[in-house]
């Protein structure tokens, strides 16, 4: 991929106490580009993220955002770059004690000096953005799921940040507002100018509108192309994936001992 | 081997608990460090007194009352023995400025906005909204903690100072309206014998250590509390109990310093 990368993972590795969860990963997002990470739930998506926003320092190994190293960067340069990103989480983490007009407002206040009229206009402009036009006096308690998530996805792009980082975006969603969203997802991405990265298990939905993909699986990644490289792909696990197949090299069931010597069946 | 495992189960649980001492004093310390925020937007550190101080309020008001009417009772059964009811006003007040006041509303301010910090924290931290505050630049010790911190510590003070108003009026009410001590007495004596200095001003004080006390420990609490429903219930649970001991030792701490030898 091209040499303009806005981050690079590089033979990043991580465990939580000894048990390993990212094992070298390597990883380059372009600037400009939207870019999805994919994988069965647990195998480490979120926690490259986590590795991306600076929140886990690798055990071997580093992320560089704007040619900075995340893991070095002290409390304030730490700050100033996260300024920068935006980061949807997974299950929305609005602020339950604000309503969603102040959710919105919250970086706006946090890091700038616009006065309350503009704030208010900047507000409107984004709850527009993801079709919540109306909902700014309620409370997050008084959203449904997919509301909260839609707030929450107004919440990050409120300082139009240069790196977006969706955490499974269409979970939860209906077919119609799932469009509306990965719609929304790449034209933010084109009009801001920024990169994106999308954590998804949505595979049809997301080869619809990214450029790039990587495929994680327990920690390591074992493929990654384009969409159309991906739906292409020969490979078994691909191929098992993109088309939610029961039989192939991903096992359903948990590593967990004899299922059938624990129900009592003989063979 | 028994003896090994439970001498190795206290010995675990000495280093645990001098761990969590030693990140209660760093989170403490850069709760007094990030405090620069708290002053310079005031109305976060007013937000927090009102829902902290202000709902604590009915609760020290009648508890104040109902504290004061007993001493007024107890009071008089003990000061009519030697003839000296007219000391019942000086009894009711010492009592309440030096002791009851700042000790009792501390425990009553650890039960209802202690557990409420506690709670509030921990989930806000298992739901994530730690976390989405970090990723977005603002520093949650910052912008969560520290105006906690001052809401309880300004308003410990007040609130003690309230409970023992309350209880002064309470001690009039029992005393004078209803047994018929001297009103006179009652007002002039207690007006000579409790010293501004001596005995308002070190109330102040024991209230404003005990405000320190309780929300560190409620802010600690929740903040370290693991991210699970079981989590932040133990540790609400675990503000209530340490904060009433540390009010308690340290009241007797505070109380040696204070009124030695008189
Ligand atoms: N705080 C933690 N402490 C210990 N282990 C953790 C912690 N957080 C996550 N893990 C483990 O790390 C692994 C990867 O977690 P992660 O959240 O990155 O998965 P994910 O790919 O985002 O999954 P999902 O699609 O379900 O969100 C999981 O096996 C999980 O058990
Ligand atoms: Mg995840």
């Amino acid at each position: 991929m091209s040499s303009q990368a806005l981050v690079e993972i590089s033979d990043v590795n991580f465990a939580y106490d000894s048990r390993p969860i990212l094992k070298g990963i390597n990883m380059t997002f372009p600037k400009g580009k939207l870019i999805a990470i994919m994988g069965l739930s647990g195998c480490g998506k979120t926690t490259i993220l986590r590795h991306i926003g600076g929140v886990l320092r690798p055990t071997r190994g580093y992320v560089k955002v704007d040619g900075q190293v995340m893991h070095e960067l002290d409390h304030d340069n730490l700050y100033r770059m996260r300024r920068k990103m935006g980061m949807l989480f997974q299950f929305g983490a609005l602020f339950t004690d604000m309503t969603v007009y102040d959710n919105v407002a919250f970086q706006m206040r946090e890091h700038t000096q616009l006065p309350e009229e503009i704030i208010h206009d900047m507000v409107m402009m984004k709850l527009h953005a993801v079709g919540l036009y109306g909902t700014q006096n309620l409370m997050p308690a008084e959203l449904s799921g997919g509301m909260a998530r839609r707030v929450a996805l107004a919440r990050t792009i409120a300082l139009d940040p240069m790196l977006i980082m969706y955490d499974e975006p269409f979970a939860g969603l209906d077919p119609i507002s799932l469009t509306v969203v990965g719609q929304l997802i790449r034209r933010l991405n084109d009009a801001l100018g920024a990169t994106s990265i999308v954590v998804t298990h949505d595979v049809q939905e997301s080869l619809k509108i990214v450029d790039y993909i990587y495929f994680v699986s327990d920690g390591a990644i074992i493929a990654e192309g384009t969409a159309d490289d991906i739906r292409a792909s020969g490979e078994a696990f691909v191929h098992q994936f993109v088309h939610g197949e029961m039989d192939g090299p991903i096992p359903f069931h948990y590593p967990g001992g004899n299922y059938k010597q624990d129900l009592g069946v003989r063979a | 081997m028994p003896v090994a495992r439970s001498l190795r189960n206290i010995g675990h649980r000495v280093v645990n608990a001098v761990w969590r001492a030693g990140f209660a004093a760093r989170f403490f310390a850069m709760t007094l460090l990030y405090s620069g925020t708290s002053f310079r937007r005031f109305h976060l550190v007013v937000r927090e007194m009102f829902s902290s101080g202000v709902m604590s309020l009915i609760i020290i008001l009648v508890s104040g009352m109902f504290v004061g009417m007993v001493l007024g009772l107890q009071g008089y059964e003990t000061l009519k023995r030697y003839g000296s009811e007219s000391a019942l006003g000086t009894l009711v007040a010492l009592s309440l400025v030096r002791e009851l006041g700042p000790v009792l509303a501390a425990l009553l301010f650890a039960s209802r906005a202690g557990s409420a910090m506690t709670a509030e924290i921990g989930l806000m931290k298992a739901t994530e909204q730690i976390s989405a505050m970090e990723m977005m630049a603002v520093n949650p010790i910052a912008r969560v903690v520290a105006p906690r911190f001052w809401a309880g510590v300004i308003s410990m003070p007040l609130l003690s100072a309230m409970f023992s108003a309350m209880g002064v009026f309470g001690g009039y009410v029992v005393g004078v309206v209803l047994i018929g001590v001297d009103e006179g007495s009652f007002w002039s004596q207690m007006q000579s014998a409790v010293d501004f200095q001596h005995d308002v001003l070190n109330g102040v004080i024991k209230s404003f250590v005990f405000g320190v006390a309780v929300t560190v420990i409620a802010l600690f609490e929740g903040y370290d509390a693991p991210p699970t429903a079981e989590g932040v219930s133990g540790a609400t649970t675990r503000t209530v109990v340490q904060s009433s001991l540390a009010i308690l030792i340290l009241d007797f701490i505070l109380t040696a310093f204070m009124f030695r030898g008189d």
